[in-house]
């Protein structure tokens, strides 16, 4: 079976400055891949990399064994990967449902439809409050995102992630910015995902980091400094001097 | 939902009956606000609905126009053949058009769709062999569906209305569908919509082309209404006018293009009894509404639809 | 083979009056984000002042130097009191604009009347240069080498001045220059003032082949809009060589096809929008 996610020798050079430098990584099926390193080691250019927001200058990317380096954004989707952002990046405007309810339409046929109406009794619906049930904000389902909070916003993005049924799941920095029993909250609701979406989560939160993490990836100045088991990585003199050296 | 539906016809009705109490002055004055009413709900698919703001919408208005005037008085052909070929052609420019718009995006993609209308603008001027340049093309008739005779303008304004029922009922239920939710979502989200799945190139081009689509269908009645056309309609002002309405009316809500039309084609009207002026009384009135009601005034109405018939989820 | 010459020369005038109109406009577009609709208006202003200045007896020159502080100061008003109250609305700005254009252009038929207003090159530059065996028109070169010294005087301030290199920093990264103490507003209102003063300048230099009439601003701006375009936004070299690619298509285009003189401007746009959608020498996304 292929790697849910293979990065292989990965190469990016902004105006001279190299940002990532031959990358590697594997994630098999199901993995639980963490990715750490201090400010400024290009863990987000890595991500942006393999969701294809940019473009390379050299190296391949493949999901589940299909090279994707050419493929637009949009079609990347459609390959089991979904993403969540650092920055809340939700339709403020619109209702808890509608947002999912966007995610479902995504990946369906049913996108393309030009005149029969979306309705608030639509199946969509129902399916988008069972996804917001599984984050526990069912009942704020029909209240719009402006209107609840920060923490609640973050769980929201899981669901829009989640509703999608992925395979490959991207958490770019899940508990930046939240309170503790937030943290908690959202900290279980990913470790509760399913066994058969690979994770690979950057975040700086260690003690949650480490609980959820199987594997790591520790990254500095766009290199890749240490790969491999929680435990092996966790006491490689090498992560230690990247961590303390600052 | 049922109340809303009786609203409606009511609605419908009561401009049905109009023509019965007005003269032909204000008939007509009907007749020329529901084609802007069309052209600005058009212009609003992009606008309000894609958040792509277009500067060249008249170009389609124009070439449709144009299209069935030109055909009409080279060839002599009827309205039956025009008005297809008239609708098909300009629906191809803005297809083309949209491609070359959307290779932008953002400001740019409004510098584009202005520089291309100023073209079609440039080429209506000069081009005199083929448009009669300035002193523009007369001398046309209008259409007799049926054998109804649409000279008299009681008869015309039903048609009108009937064509813009259609027409809004169409645009209404674009915006209402799946493609019209994951445009509103492009407008708002774009990288999180791509992200998604969603190709949002290919959504804001397909808009664009039903934007062209329903300002040809304008364009063709807009001819029918005044036969004749002069360059001055595919103008920076023209495009411009279009906007007010769909600014000034509120952007994104289906009664604001409406609702500026009337506002518009009203004031315009009023104020050409005066003095040339209406330039500056244009650009005021852009100013005063982008300075201080940069949400138009179909947000106020959507407030009070809300509380009266419950909003959608 | 004269007729070569003639039309080589005008394309030059013209694309050095189009650098003018246009190197003012990419300089706002690239900074500030604004596409400035009112420039066509600021040039067409620029014209109209000047041509009242020589009215009252004084030369061209005064002329242009009372056209430049006339329309950078209207610059200077029309960013601090509209543009900057809708600082963020990028939109907002840009329909700002567009309304500006519409009451400047009424503004000027009620000043200046409905008639074009002739404007003469000084004495000494109207009769033709004889160089080769042929006939230059004077001004044309003159022209050309007016834009050619506000070229080279741009250069200069961009390249080696503290000025420019906050205006290059803040064409670059508007956050980052911020972060860095660039003061933004006060950066703003300098760069709207001198692309004002640009435009204004064009319009006087301008006068003598264009004249001051109602509809100069609708005739000026798309051509400002198509070289920013295919210069590419951004970057004022690609402005300068784009302007004399458009000079040269539209004079031989009217010269040769009058007709099609418009689709002629459109191809070379539409050519390099579908290829490189960043234009001829652009590095930033609009």
């Amino acid at each position: 079976m292929s790697l849910a996610l293979h990065v292989k020798d990965l190469k990016k050079s902004f105006g001279g400055i190299a940002v990532t430098q031959n990358v590697s990584l594997e994630v098999a099926p199901g993995e639980r891949r963490l990715i750490i390193g201090p400010n400024g080691a290009g863990k987000t250019t890595l991500f942006a990399q393999i969701t294809g927001d940019l473009k390379p200058d050299s190296g391949s990317v493949s999901i589940f064994g299909k090279e994707v380096i050419q493929l637009p954004v949009h079609a990347r989707a459609h390959m089991g990967m979904s993403r969540t952002y650092q920055i809340i990046t939700l339709f403020k405007k619109d209702t808890l449902a509608h947002n999912v309810v966007l995610s479902l339409l995504g990946i369906h046929q049913r996108k393309r439809n030009l005149f029969n109406p979306l309705l608030s009794n639509d199946v969509l619906y129902d399916q988008a409050i069972e996804f917001l049930d599984s984050v526990g904000l069912k009942n704020q389902a029909f209240r719009n995102v402006s209107e609840i909070s920060y923490g609640e916003q973050r769980r929201v993005e899981i669901a829009l992630a989640l509703a999608q049924n992925p395979k490959l799941l991207l958490l770019d920095e899940p508990l930046a910015g939240l309170s503790q029993d937030e943290r908690v909250m959202v900290s279980d609701l990913i470790n509760n995902i399913s066994r058969e979406v690979a994770i690979v989560m950057i975040e700086h939160d260690m003690e949650m980091a480490l609980a959820f993490a199987e594997k790591i990836l520790v990254l500095q100045y766009g290199k890749v400094i240490v790969d491999g088991d929680r435990d092996s990585v966790v006491n490689d003199p090498k992560t230690q001097e990247v961590y303390l050296g600052h | 939902m049922m109340k809303q539906s009786l609203i409606y016809v009511g609605l419908i009705l009561v401009l049905m009956i109009l023509p019965i109490f007005f003269g032909e002055y204000y008939v007509n004055l009907g007749s020329q606000i529901m084609i802007a009413a069309i052209f600005a709900a058009s212009l609003n698919l992009l606008v309000g609905y894609g958040g792509l703001t277009s500067l060249g919408h008249a170009t389609y208005l124009g070439l449709s126009a144009y299209a069935s005037a030109w055909l009409f008085s080279r060839y002599g052909m009827s309205h039956a053949y025009t008005a297809p070929i008239a609708l098909i052609f300009t629906t191809f420019v803005g297809a083309i058009f949209g491609w070359i718009s959307l290779r932008a995006s953002g400001l740019s993609f409004l510098m584009l769709t202005l520089a291309l209308s100023q073209i079609i603008w440039g080429i209506g001027y000069r081009w005199v062999d083929l448009t009669n340049g300035d002193n523009g093309i007369s001398g046309l008739t209008r259409p007799t569906p049926f054998g109804i005779n649409l000279e008299n303008s009681n008869n015309f304004y039903w048609f009108c209305l009937l064509i813009t029922i259609l027409c809004l009922f169409f645009i209404a239920r674009v915006v209402n569908s799946p493609f019209g939710a994951s445009l509103k979502g492009t407008r708002d989200q774009d990288k999180r919509m791509s992200a998604l799945g969603y190709n949002v190139w290919k959504i804001r081009w397909i808009t664009f082309v039903l934007a062209s689509f329903f300002g040809a269908v304008s364009g063709l009645l807009y001819i029918y209404l005044n036969k004749y056309i002069h360059p001055s309609v595919i103008s920076i002002t023209s495009s411009a006018e279009a906007l007010l309405c769909v600014i000034a009316g509120g952007a994104g809500t289906l009664a604001g293009p409406i609702l500026g039309s009337i506002l518009i084609v009203l004031l315009k009207n009023y104020v050409s009894g005066f003095v040339e002026r209406w330039n500056m009384l244009l650009g005021i009135i852009f100013l005063f509404i982008v300075i201080f009601m940069p949400a138009g005034m179909g947000p106020g109405f959507s407030q009070i639809k809300k509380r009266w018939f419950g909003g959608k989820p | 083979m004269q007729f070569w010459v003639i039309q080589t020369l005008n394309s030059l005038a013209l694309g050095g009056l189009l650098f003018m109109l246009s190197s003012g406009f990419a300089l706002i577009f690239g900074l500030m984000r604004i596409a400035n609709l009112t420039h066509g208006s600021l040039f067409m202003i620029g014209a109209y002042v000047a041509a009242s200045v020589l009215r009252g007896g004084y030369s061209l020159v005064v002329a242009a130097l009372v056209a430049m502080v006339v329309v950078g100061l209207l610059g200077a008003v029309i960013e601090r009191f509209i543009l900057r109250s809708l600082s963020g609305n990028s939109q907002g700005q840009v329909l700002a604009t567009l309304g500006l254009s519409f009451i400047a252009a009424d503004a000027c038929l009620m000043i200046w009347g409905g008639d074009p207003i002739p404007i003469n090159a000084p004495e000494m530059l109207r009769a033709p240069l004889q160089m080769f065996g042929f006939t230059f028109p004077t001004y044309r070169l003159v022209v050309l080498g007016i834009s050619m010294i506000s070229a080279l005087l741009l250069y200069l301030l961009m390249e080696r001045t503290r000025l420019g290199a906050m205006i290059r920093a803040g064409v670059d990264d508007m956050q980052m220059a911020r972060a860095v103490g660039i003061p933004a507003s006060q950066l703003f209102t300098i760069v709207f003032s001198l692309g004002a003063l640009l435009a204004g300048l064009g319009g006087t230099v301008g006068g003598p082949m264009l004249n001051a009439y109602p509809g100069l601003d609708a005739d000026m701006l798309p051509l400002a809009l198509i070289v920013v375009i295919l210069g590419g936004v951004g970057s004022l070299v690609g402005t300068f060589v784009a302007s004399f690619i458009i000079g040269f298509i539209y004079t031989f285009g009217i010269a040769l096809v009058p007709d099609l003189a418009y689709v002629i401007l459109f191809l070379p746009m539409v050519l390099v929008i579908a290829f490189r959608p960043s234009g001829l020498f652009g590095s930033i996304r609009a």
